[in-house]
Protein backbone atom coordinates (compact mmCIF):
# COMPACT_ATOMS: atom_id res chain seq x y z
CA UNK A 1 0.00 0.00 0.00
CA UNK A 2 1.40 3.36 -0.97
CA UNK A 3 1.87 5.69 1.91
CA UNK A 4 1.60 9.18 0.55
CA UNK A 5 1.91 11.77 3.23
CA UNK A 6 0.52 15.07 2.10
CA UNK A 7 0.80 17.51 4.94
CA UNK A 8 0.17 17.67 8.61
CA UNK A 9 -0.37 21.11 10.02
CA UNK A 10 2.09 21.82 12.84
CA UNK A 11 -0.37 23.37 15.27
CA UNK A 12 -1.75 20.96 17.83
CA UNK A 13 -4.62 21.03 20.22
CA UNK A 14 -5.08 19.46 23.64
CA UNK A 15 -8.39 17.72 24.04
CA UNK A 16 -10.26 16.87 27.19
CA UNK A 17 -7.79 18.54 29.48
CA UNK A 18 -10.13 19.21 32.39
CA UNK A 19 -9.53 17.35 35.63
CA UNK A 20 -8.48 14.13 33.97
CA UNK A 21 -5.08 12.57 34.58
CA UNK A 22 -5.01 11.68 30.88
CA UNK A 23 -5.05 14.04 27.89
CA UNK A 24 -4.89 13.41 24.18
CA UNK A 25 -2.83 15.73 22.00
CA UNK A 26 -3.95 15.47 18.41
CA UNK A 27 -3.18 17.36 15.19
CA UNK A 28 -5.34 20.44 14.79
CA UNK A 29 -6.11 19.36 11.25
CA UNK A 30 -5.04 16.64 8.85
CA UNK A 31 -4.77 17.38 5.15
CA UNK A 32 -4.97 14.38 2.88
CA UNK A 33 -4.93 13.90 -0.87
CA UNK A 34 -7.59 11.78 -2.51
CA UNK A 35 -6.35 8.23 -2.80
CA UNK A 36 -3.61 8.81 -0.22
CA UNK A 37 -2.87 7.47 3.24
CA UNK A 38 -1.12 9.13 6.12
CA UNK A 39 0.01 8.02 9.55
CA UNK A 40 -1.42 10.47 12.07
CA UNK A 41 0.19 10.71 15.49
CA UNK A 42 -1.71 11.12 18.72
CA UNK A 43 0.10 11.67 21.99
CA UNK A 44 -1.65 10.38 25.07
CA UNK A 45 -0.29 12.24 28.08
CA UNK A 46 -0.48 10.55 31.48
CA UNK A 47 0.00 12.70 34.54
CA UNK A 48 3.21 12.10 36.49
CA UNK A 49 2.74 9.51 39.21
CA UNK A 50 -0.02 7.72 37.32
CA UNK A 51 -0.04 4.94 34.77
CA UNK A 52 -2.63 3.46 32.46
CA UNK A 53 -2.92 -0.19 31.56
CA UNK A 54 -1.32 -0.92 28.20
CA UNK A 55 -3.31 -2.06 25.19
CA UNK A 56 -2.41 -5.62 26.22
CA UNK A 57 -2.44 -5.66 30.03
CA UNK A 58 -2.05 -9.46 30.31
CA UNK A 59 -4.68 -9.72 33.02
CA UNK A 60 -8.25 -10.57 32.16
CA UNK A 61 -9.63 -8.14 34.73
CA UNK A 62 -7.60 -5.09 33.77
CA UNK A 63 -9.08 -2.60 31.33
CA UNK A 64 -6.83 -2.11 28.30
CA UNK A 65 -6.03 1.24 26.72
CA UNK A 66 -7.99 1.34 23.49
CA UNK A 67 -8.23 3.91 20.74
CA UNK A 68 -11.14 3.41 18.40
CA UNK A 69 -12.20 5.51 15.45
CA UNK A 70 -15.73 5.44 14.16
CA UNK A 71 -15.13 7.72 11.23
CA UNK A 72 -18.23 9.73 12.10
CA UNK A 73 -19.60 11.48 9.06
CA UNK A 74 -16.15 11.52 7.49
CA UNK A 75 -15.43 9.38 4.40
CA UNK A 76 -11.87 8.93 5.70
CA UNK A 77 -11.04 5.37 6.71
CA UNK A 78 -8.90 4.79 9.79
CA UNK A 79 -6.71 1.70 9.90
CA UNK A 80 -5.20 -0.20 12.78
CA UNK A 81 -3.76 1.77 15.69
CA UNK A 82 -0.05 1.44 16.37
CA UNK A 83 0.84 1.56 20.08
CA UNK A 84 4.35 1.86 21.51
CA UNK A 85 5.92 -0.96 23.47
CA UNK A 86 4.58 -0.93 27.03
CA UNK A 87 6.79 -1.18 30.08
CA UNK A 88 6.52 -3.96 32.61
CA UNK A 89 6.37 -2.28 36.00
CA UNK A 90 6.41 -3.84 39.42
CA UNK A 91 4.00 -1.62 41.28
CA UNK A 92 3.57 -1.27 45.03
CA UNK A 93 0.31 -3.19 44.86
CA UNK A 94 1.21 -5.81 42.28
CA UNK A 95 2.64 -9.23 42.99
CA UNK A 96 4.01 -9.46 39.44
CA UNK A 97 5.01 -6.86 36.82
CA UNK A 98 2.11 -5.13 35.10
CA UNK A 99 2.07 -4.00 31.47
CA UNK A 100 1.53 -0.24 31.60
CA UNK A 101 2.11 3.06 29.84
CA UNK A 102 3.40 6.15 31.64
CA UNK A 103 4.25 9.69 30.55
CA UNK A 104 3.74 10.48 26.87
CA UNK A 105 2.36 7.61 24.81
CA UNK A 106 2.83 8.15 21.07
CA UNK A 107 0.25 6.28 19.04
CA UNK A 108 -0.32 6.31 15.31
CA UNK A 109 -3.39 5.74 13.22
CA UNK A 110 -3.43 5.35 9.44
CA UNK A 111 -5.89 7.75 7.82
CA UNK A 112 -6.86 6.85 4.28
CA UNK A 113 -8.90 8.75 1.71
CA UNK A 114 -10.25 6.64 -1.13
CA UNK A 115 -9.71 7.79 -4.74
CA UNK A 116 -13.37 8.65 -5.14
CA UNK A 117 -13.77 10.65 -1.96
CA UNK A 118 -14.99 14.17 -2.73
CA UNK A 119 -12.78 17.10 -1.66
CA UNK A 120 -13.81 18.95 1.46
CA UNK A 121 -13.49 19.04 5.22
CA UNK A 122 -15.01 16.46 7.55
CA UNK A 123 -14.32 15.26 11.07
CA UNK A 124 -12.98 11.87 12.05
CA UNK A 125 -14.23 10.88 15.48
CA UNK A 126 -12.46 8.66 17.91
CA UNK A 127 -12.68 7.46 21.47
CA UNK A 128 -9.92 6.68 23.91
CA UNK A 129 -10.86 4.22 26.62
CA UNK A 130 -8.45 3.98 29.52
CA UNK A 131 -8.16 3.20 33.18
CA UNK A 132 -5.56 4.96 35.31
CA UNK A 133 -4.02 4.17 38.68
CA UNK A 134 -1.19 5.35 40.85
CA UNK A 135 0.58 3.03 43.27
CA UNK A 136 -2.14 3.35 45.92
CA UNK A 137 -5.46 3.76 44.13
CA UNK A 138 -7.27 3.56 40.83
CA UNK A 139 -9.58 5.97 39.08
CA UNK A 140 -12.70 4.71 37.31
CA UNK A 141 -12.37 3.85 33.62
CA UNK A 142 -13.04 6.80 31.37
CA UNK A 143 -13.60 7.48 27.71
CA UNK A 144 -12.27 10.61 26.03
CA UNK A 145 -13.75 11.84 22.77
CA UNK A 146 -11.34 12.88 20.04
CA UNK A 147 -12.42 14.79 16.94
CA UNK A 148 -9.98 15.49 14.12
CA UNK A 149 -10.90 17.71 11.16
CA UNK A 150 -9.62 16.19 7.92
CA UNK A 151 -9.41 18.12 4.69
CA UNK A 152 -9.44 16.10 1.49
CA UNK A 153 -7.78 17.78 -1.47
CA UNK A 154 -7.50 16.86 -5.12
CA UNK B 1 -17.91 6.74 34.42
CA UNK B 2 -17.60 9.25 37.25
CA UNK B 3 -18.98 8.26 40.57
CA UNK B 4 -18.99 11.74 42.01
CA UNK B 5 -16.67 14.54 42.76
CA UNK B 6 -18.42 15.65 45.92
CA UNK B 7 -16.15 16.54 48.81
CA UNK B 8 -15.17 13.93 51.35
CA UNK B 9 -17.40 13.37 54.32
CA UNK B 10 -15.23 15.13 56.81
CA UNK B 11 -11.67 15.43 57.89
CA UNK B 12 -10.61 14.45 61.36
CA UNK B 13 -9.14 17.37 63.22
CA UNK B 14 -5.54 17.15 64.36
CA UNK B 15 -3.41 18.84 66.97
CA UNK B 16 -4.10 19.98 70.53
CA UNK B 17 -7.43 21.62 69.67
CA UNK B 18 -8.75 18.35 68.33
CA UNK B 19 -8.23 16.65 71.66
CA UNK B 20 -10.50 19.14 73.33
CA UNK B 21 -13.42 18.59 71.00
CA UNK B 22 -14.19 15.41 69.08
CA UNK B 23 -15.35 15.93 65.51
CA UNK B 24 -19.08 15.51 65.03
CA UNK B 25 -20.46 12.09 64.26
CA UNK B 26 -21.63 11.39 60.76
CA UNK B 27 -24.08 8.58 60.42
CA UNK B 28 -23.49 6.07 57.64
CA UNK B 29 -25.98 6.68 54.81
CA UNK B 30 -28.63 3.97 54.58
CA UNK B 31 -28.71 1.73 51.54
CA UNK B 32 -30.61 -1.18 50.11
CA UNK B 33 -28.66 -3.27 47.62
CA UNK B 34 -28.62 -6.76 46.15
CA UNK B 35 -25.86 -9.17 47.07
CA UNK B 36 -24.23 -11.70 44.75
CA UNK B 37 -26.95 -14.24 45.60
CA UNK B 38 -29.67 -11.77 44.65
CA UNK B 39 -30.70 -11.19 48.26
CA UNK B 40 -31.70 -7.73 49.42
CA UNK B 41 -29.33 -6.21 51.94
CA UNK B 42 -30.00 -3.13 54.05
CA UNK B 43 -27.23 -1.47 55.97
CA UNK B 44 -29.66 -1.36 58.89
CA UNK B 45 -29.46 -5.19 58.98
CA UNK B 46 -26.03 -4.66 60.50
CA UNK B 47 -27.10 -2.35 63.31
CA UNK B 48 -25.05 -3.00 66.43
CA UNK B 49 -22.11 -4.41 64.46
CA UNK B 50 -18.80 -2.94 63.38
CA UNK B 51 -18.91 -2.91 59.58
CA UNK B 52 -16.09 -2.41 57.11
CA UNK B 53 -17.56 -1.15 53.85
CA UNK B 54 -15.16 -1.45 50.94
CA UNK B 55 -15.83 0.11 47.53
CA UNK B 56 -13.80 -1.88 45.00
CA UNK B 57 -13.78 -3.23 41.43
CA UNK B 58 -12.29 -6.22 39.66
CA UNK B 59 -10.07 -3.92 37.56
CA UNK B 60 -8.58 -2.19 40.62
CA UNK B 61 -5.08 -3.48 41.42
CA UNK B 62 -4.73 -2.00 44.94
CA UNK B 63 -8.16 -3.41 45.86
CA UNK B 64 -6.86 -6.90 45.19
CA UNK B 65 -4.17 -6.49 47.83
CA UNK B 66 -6.80 -5.73 50.46
CA UNK B 67 -9.21 -8.56 49.67
CA UNK B 68 -7.20 -11.30 51.45
CA UNK B 69 -7.03 -9.03 54.50
CA UNK B 70 -10.78 -8.63 54.52
CA UNK B 71 -11.24 -12.38 54.13
CA UNK B 72 -9.04 -12.79 57.21
CA UNK B 73 -10.95 -10.14 59.20
CA UNK B 74 -14.27 -11.75 58.32
CA UNK B 75 -12.97 -15.12 59.49
CA UNK B 76 -11.53 -13.89 62.77
CA UNK B 77 -13.99 -11.21 63.85
CA UNK B 78 -17.36 -12.26 62.45
CA UNK B 79 -18.36 -14.01 65.66
CA UNK B 80 -17.40 -10.90 67.65
CA UNK B 81 -19.91 -8.62 65.93
CA UNK B 82 -18.02 -7.59 62.82
CA UNK B 83 -18.80 -7.81 59.11
CA UNK B 84 -17.20 -6.84 55.84
CA UNK B 85 -19.40 -5.59 53.02
CA UNK B 86 -17.70 -5.27 49.65
CA UNK B 87 -19.41 -2.96 47.18
CA UNK B 88 -18.44 -3.84 43.62
CA UNK B 89 -18.35 -0.81 41.31
CA UNK B 90 -17.77 -2.62 38.01
CA UNK B 91 -19.86 -1.16 35.20
CA UNK B 92 -20.40 -4.66 33.83
CA UNK B 93 -21.96 -5.81 37.10
CA UNK B 94 -22.29 -9.43 38.19
CA UNK B 95 -21.17 -10.75 34.82
CA UNK B 96 -17.58 -9.93 35.74
CA UNK B 97 -17.88 -9.81 39.52
CA UNK B 98 -19.31 -13.28 40.19
CA UNK B 99 -16.49 -15.20 38.44
CA UNK B 100 -14.00 -13.09 40.38
CA UNK B 101 -15.68 -13.93 43.70
CA UNK B 102 -15.60 -17.63 42.91
CA UNK B 103 -11.98 -17.54 41.81
CA UNK B 104 -10.80 -15.66 44.90
CA UNK B 105 -12.97 -17.51 47.44
CA UNK B 106 -14.30 -14.31 48.97
CA UNK B 107 -16.09 -15.19 52.21
CA UNK B 108 -17.77 -11.87 52.92
CA UNK B 109 -20.85 -10.36 51.37
CA UNK B 110 -20.48 -8.54 48.08
CA UNK B 111 -23.10 -6.02 47.01
CA UNK B 112 -23.65 -4.45 43.62
CA UNK B 113 -22.82 -0.74 43.79
CA UNK B 114 -23.84 2.15 41.61
CA UNK B 115 -23.15 5.82 41.07
CA UNK B 116 -26.08 6.98 43.18
CA UNK B 117 -24.86 4.96 46.14
CA UNK B 118 -21.33 6.35 45.77
CA UNK B 119 -22.72 9.87 45.76
CA UNK B 120 -24.76 9.21 48.87
CA UNK B 121 -21.54 8.21 50.63
CA UNK B 122 -20.03 11.60 49.95
CA UNK B 123 -18.42 10.80 46.63
CA UNK B 124 -16.24 7.82 45.88
CA UNK B 125 -13.67 9.29 43.54
CA UNK B 126 -11.20 6.45 43.45
CA UNK B 127 -10.79 2.85 44.54
CA UNK B 128 -10.31 1.37 46.99
CA UNK B 129 -12.33 3.58 49.30
CA UNK B 130 -13.22 2.04 52.62
CA UNK B 131 -15.44 3.18 55.45
CA UNK B 132 -15.38 1.74 58.93
CA UNK B 133 -18.76 2.01 60.60
CA UNK B 134 -19.09 1.83 64.37
CA UNK B 135 -21.72 -0.13 66.29
CA UNK B 136 -23.88 2.97 66.63
CA UNK B 137 -24.00 3.37 62.83
CA UNK B 138 -21.62 6.32 62.69
CA UNK B 139 -18.71 6.49 60.29
CA UNK B 140 -15.58 6.03 62.35
CA UNK B 141 -13.05 6.35 59.55
CA UNK B 142 -12.73 6.70 55.78
CA UNK B 143 -9.67 5.39 53.95
CA UNK B 144 -9.01 6.48 50.39
CA UNK B 145 -6.49 4.31 48.59
CA UNK B 146 -4.44 1.41 49.82
CA UNK B 147 -3.58 1.48 53.52
CA UNK B 148 -1.98 -1.14 55.72
CA UNK B 149 -3.70 -4.19 57.14
CA UNK B 150 -2.60 -3.04 60.60
CA UNK B 151 -4.41 0.27 60.22
CA UNK B 152 -7.66 -1.52 59.52
CA UNK B 153 -7.18 -4.06 62.24
CA UNK B 154 -6.42 -1.47 64.93
CA UNK B 155 -9.66 0.32 64.11
CA UNK B 156 -11.70 -2.87 64.04
CA UNK B 157 -10.39 -4.03 67.39
CA UNK B 158 -10.85 -0.61 68.93
CA UNK B 159 -14.45 -0.44 67.78
CA UNK B 160 -15.23 -3.99 68.84
CA UNK B 161 -13.91 -3.00 72.25
CA UNK B 162 -16.44 -0.21 72.38
CA UNK B 163 -15.02 3.00 70.89
CA UNK B 164 -17.40 4.97 68.71
CA UNK B 165 -17.89 8.31 67.08
CA UNK B 166 -15.95 10.91 65.17
CA UNK B 167 -14.81 10.80 61.61
CA UNK B 168 -11.37 10.76 60.19
CA UNK B 169 -10.33 10.68 56.60
CA UNK B 170 -7.08 9.10 55.62
CA UNK B 171 -5.28 7.94 52.53
CA UNK B 172 -3.88 9.06 49.26
CA UNK B 173 -4.47 12.42 47.65
CA UNK B 174 -6.79 12.70 44.69
CA UNK B 175 -5.66 14.10 41.36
Amino acid sequence: MALLAVSLLPAQTTLNSLSSVVNVVAPEKVVLKRGASQAVEFTIQVKTGYHVNSNKPEDEYLIPLRFTFTGGESPVQVGEIEYPKPSMEKLAFSTKPVSVFQGDIRTKALFKAGPNVPPGVSAVQGKLRYQACNDRMCLPPRTLDVKIPVEIRN
Amino acid sequence: MLWSYAPNLAVGAAGPEAKKKAPPKKMAPAFTLKDSDGKTVNLSDYKGKVVLINFWATWCGPCKIEIPWFIDFETRYKSKGFAVLGIAMDDEGWEVVKPYLAKNKINYRILGGNEKLAESWGGVESLPTTFIVAKDGSIYKQHVGLVSKDDYEKDIRKLLDGAAGGIATAGANHP
